[in-house]
């Protein structure tokens, strides 16, 4: 059987090939269960092929919380179809009708006693089964749906090699690269070679780097250059929201449903939130090689057929002479440096003989090269009926292109490409249309208000560089949307929930807001403390969330607890999906409580995140569903921003509009 | 020459005594389990136990571990056996990319050959020097007690 997505292997194990990878959201592990669960083999035989462009689908992006509807959609097809083309098999050899063929973890039983293993008829069985052949018998579900241990864990707990950071391959050189920490148009000034010993400087144009037999060396030389060297800086607004609304690019709009509101007061509010790091534990690290003509390049790309096409637009080389293969590295959150760090190893590559050079970003490289969250300015407006029902909103965002992934735009987008001797002209981001969206995602809310306007303001131009990061724009929306959701409860007198609810006639969504409302009405109020919830559908076709936030408001504002509910269709791996919202939900309170992207920062000193004593308790409660399954890692991070704002409020009586909630913000709200 | 013990083993190392001890377990001593995070000791992902203590291997030079003991995270096993701090991380599914789980691994078997019965509140304190950026910090609190309770029966 020649199917090009699965292997059986002699040691018993059946080997997947996915077009997806492993991000550390454990896809690798719902991916093995479904195909446990079609092919009917037990889940510890499968074992997942690390995708790359020389053997594996190409399934686009592993991005947008879709791995699981796009991903394993594929894998179940391949994996039914593989089964009936056994099942087959074996029926002419076993002399028996498919029909009364029974499989129990790849062996192949007739009813006379008679048995064969998929590893045994694998070789010989045809590829397409004949028509309407071996259809899988339904009944309920053995594997998927059930948690499932992750299949990567044992070897990252044990500290075995498990990431790209950690590959060796034989005469392998170490690479470090020589950038600022702040945006620049070109590099004016080197300090001549000879300066620092041991090591090989490869620049070309204003891209420089440094090879060395030893990691230390290449780390202390490139210290050692980006002290001395010149650039000349680019300059970034320092009001970055305000000079998104002075250069807008194009106006779209999102939505527009006509009511005719009656005349009446219409209430205003601003929010904002600023650019934000991935901030990935490991900053980003490739492995390239480039021998008799041919690049082999290893990294964490969410997308390594987009990165191959872009390699060979910049290196000017066929396709067929690159390969790009996924290797795992540290937590991704979207669109971080993996692509870049790829580029910056070929580069170097060059200049090794056919050597492989691995080369990982320093913690400065990745805070001023990563491509951040970018900054948003959001305005909304509504208006109130007598009794207390919202009859008109309007809803404006300026930002810049949520997308500047490679590949998507006919020129490179990764940054060594703009600093070479001959430079590629840069690439802005780009902002994807309805559904998805990119700035605009969830900007459309999912109430139905009888008036309605969204619109998006798009700025191309890009003085710092942005990309995707989880959620998109569904973070600084949802938190725009949900506190202003609270602002007019309150102006309405309503009750945070029931406001919502009287909104809102999606049942799932109603569900999930209902699975809070137990949680809400318990709360006793506390001197300084307040509650607060916040909902949406992301993408306003994903997953249900509803967050509720307890947060005790001293010196700081501390989250003391989470409650988040979700739909997200069939759990495959309910575990994973639990963990994956736990994840969401504490990294948002991170963003929402501490980060703010400062151009020139270089350490977590300048940059911090949540830390363990900070973090909040978080309870997930999973709404049961069997709708198609739906992506889980990026629903909590809009509801938790607004649940904590909106608390925020309950316990001090002050809106702050600006994230994060620092508190100076605080402070000053407080007038 | 630099000779130091490591998981038990005596090593001699011939790089330079500046170098960071990070460098010479991963590329030396062939134990990537320590991993580069940030390199100035505030992330925590490179973290090694020295006579007892956590510290970030990353910022210690290789000169200042001469002839002492150190801890890796490929070392807390025992006889083929995680330590259990590790089981209990495993039972919990306390990770999501594990990049952090390591240095999390080790400055949680040091905290608990310390302290054998921490409060959640220490757990936490000591586990402040670590950096986590999925969000799995609960479950790490969880398995570290378990592990602690486990140690203790």
């Amino acid at each position: 059987m020649k199917n090009p997505r699965i292997r059986f292997e002699r040691d018993r194990t059946v080997w997947i090939a996915s077009g997806k990878v492993e991000l550390g959201q454990g896809i690798n592990t719902a991916l093995a269960q479904i195909a446990a669960e079609e092919l009917d083999v037990a889940f510890e035989r499968v074992r997942i092929v690390p995708p790359s462009t020389a053997h594996s689908p190409d399934e686009g992006y592993t991005s947008g919380s879709m791995s699981v509807q796009e991903g394993g959609k594929g894998i179940r097809e391949a994996c039914v179809q593989a089964r009936a083309a056994l099942l087959a098999h074996a029926a002419e050899l076993l002399g028996a009708p498919v029909g009364e063929l029974a499989v129990d973890d790849g062996t192949i039983k007739a009813k006379n006693g008679n048995s064969v293993t998929y590893w045994e008829c694998a070789a010989e069985a045809s590829e397409v089964p004949p028509a309407g052949a071996g259809v899988k018998p339904s009944g309920p579900a053995k594997i998927v749906g059930k948690s499932a241990l992750r299949i990567d864990l044992p070897a990252k707990v044990a500290g075995k090699p498990a990431y790209v950071q950690d590959m060796a391959l034989p005469g392998m050189l170490f690479a470090r690269i020589v950038r600022p920490s702040r945006p620049f148009s070109r590099l004016e000034a080197l300090p001549p070679s000879g300066d620092v010993d041991g090591v090989t400087v490869v620049r070309d144009g204003s891209f420089v780097g440094v090879l060395a037999e030893r990691e230390e060396l290449a780390i202390a030389a490139a210290a050692k250059l980006r002290a001395k060297a010149l650039w000349k800086e680019s300059p970034v607004p320092e009001d970055f929201h305000g000079w998104l609304r002075d250069n807008v690019t194009q106006r779209s709009v999102l939505k527009e449903v006509k009511g005719s509101p009656p005349s009446g007061e219409r209430i205003k509010a601003s929010y904002t939130k600023p650019f934000i790091a991935h901030a990935s534990i490991g900053p980003s690290c490739a492995i390239a090689r480039l021998k008799d003509g041919k690049l082999e390049v290893w990294t964490h790309s969410q997308g390594i057929f987009g990165l191959r096409h872009e390699l060979s637009v910049v290196l000017q080389m066929k396709l067929e002479d690159i390969v790009v293969s996924h290797a795992e590295g540290a937590g991704c959150y979207g669109h971080n440096g993996a692509d870049d760090v790829a580029l910056d190893a070929a580069l170097l590559a060059r200049a090794a003989s056919g050597r492989p050079v691995k080369l990982q970003w320093m913690r400065e490289d990745e805070f001023a090269w990563e491509p951040y969250g970018p900054a948003m300015a959001l305005e909304l407006e509504a208006q109130l009926d007598p009794s207390g029902g919202i009859v008109s909103w309007k809803h404006e965002l300026w930002s810049n292109g949520h997308t500047n992934r490679p590949g998507r735009s006919p020129k490179p987008a990764l940054i060594a490409a703009r600093h070479l001797e001959k430079p590629f002209e840069f690439s802005p981001a780009i902002d994807p249309a309805l559904p998805p969206e990119g700035a605009g995602r969830n900007a459309i809310p999912l109430y139905d208000f009888p008036d309605l306007q969204v619109v998006k303001h798009y700025v191309r131009e890009t003085p710092r560089r942005a990309s995707s990061l989880r959620a998109l724009g569904a973070y600084g929306n949802v938190f725009a949307i949900e506190s202003f959701m609270d602002e007019l409860a309150e102006a309405a007198g309503a009750d945070p929930i029931d406001f919502r609810l009287r909104h809102l006639k999606d049942p799932r969504g109603r569900a999930v807001l209902e699975a809070l409302r137990e949680s809400w009405r318990s709360q006793v109020k506390k001197e300084n403390c307040g509650h607060g919830v916040g909902f949406a559908r992301y993408k306003n076709i994903g997953a249900y969330c509803a967050v509720l936030a307890e947060v005790e408001a001293g010196e700081v504002l501390r989250v003391k607890r989470l409650v988040v509910a979700a739909d997200v269709g069939l759990a495959i791996n309910p575990d994973g999906v639990a963990n994956q919202l736990e994840g969401g939900a504490i990294q948002a309170t991170s963003w929402t409580l501490k980060e703010e992207g400062r151009v020139g920062a270089v350490s977590w000193e300048d940059y911090p995140i949540l830390r363990f004593s900070e973090v909040p308790a978080v309870e997930v409660r999973l709404v049961k569903s069997d709708s198609p399954s739906l992506g889980a890692g990026e629903a909590a991070q809009g509801p938790t921003a607004a649940a904590i704002a909106n608390a925020l409020h309950d316990a001090l009586g002050v809106r702050v509009r600006d994230l994060p909630l620092t508190p100076e913000r605080i402070v000053q709200a407080m007038g | 020459m630099t000779e130091l013990e490591v998981n038990g083993q005596r090593r001699s190392v011939s790089a330079g005594p500046d170098t960071p001890l990070l460098y010479v377990l991963r590329n030396d001593l062939g134990l990537v389990g320590s991993r580069f995070g940030c390199g100035t000791g505030q992330c925590g992902a490179c973290f090694v136990i020295v006579e007892g203590k956590a510290l970030p291997s990353c910022d210690t030079p290789l000169w200042s571990v001469a002839g002492k003991k150190v801890t890796t995270v490929e070392g807390l096993a025992k006889g083929g056996e995680l330590h259990p701090v590790q089981k209990a991380l495993l039972a919990e599914q306390a990770a999501q990319c594990g990049y952090c789980i390591s240095g999390i691994a080790v400055a949680a078997a040091a905290l608990l050959s310390n302290n054998q019965n921490p409060s959640e509140k220490e757990v936490r304190e000591a586990l402040d020097r670590n950096l986590c950026r999925c969000g799995a910090h609960n479950r790490v609190v969880r398995a570290v007690l378990r592990a602690a309770k486990e140690m203790q029966a």
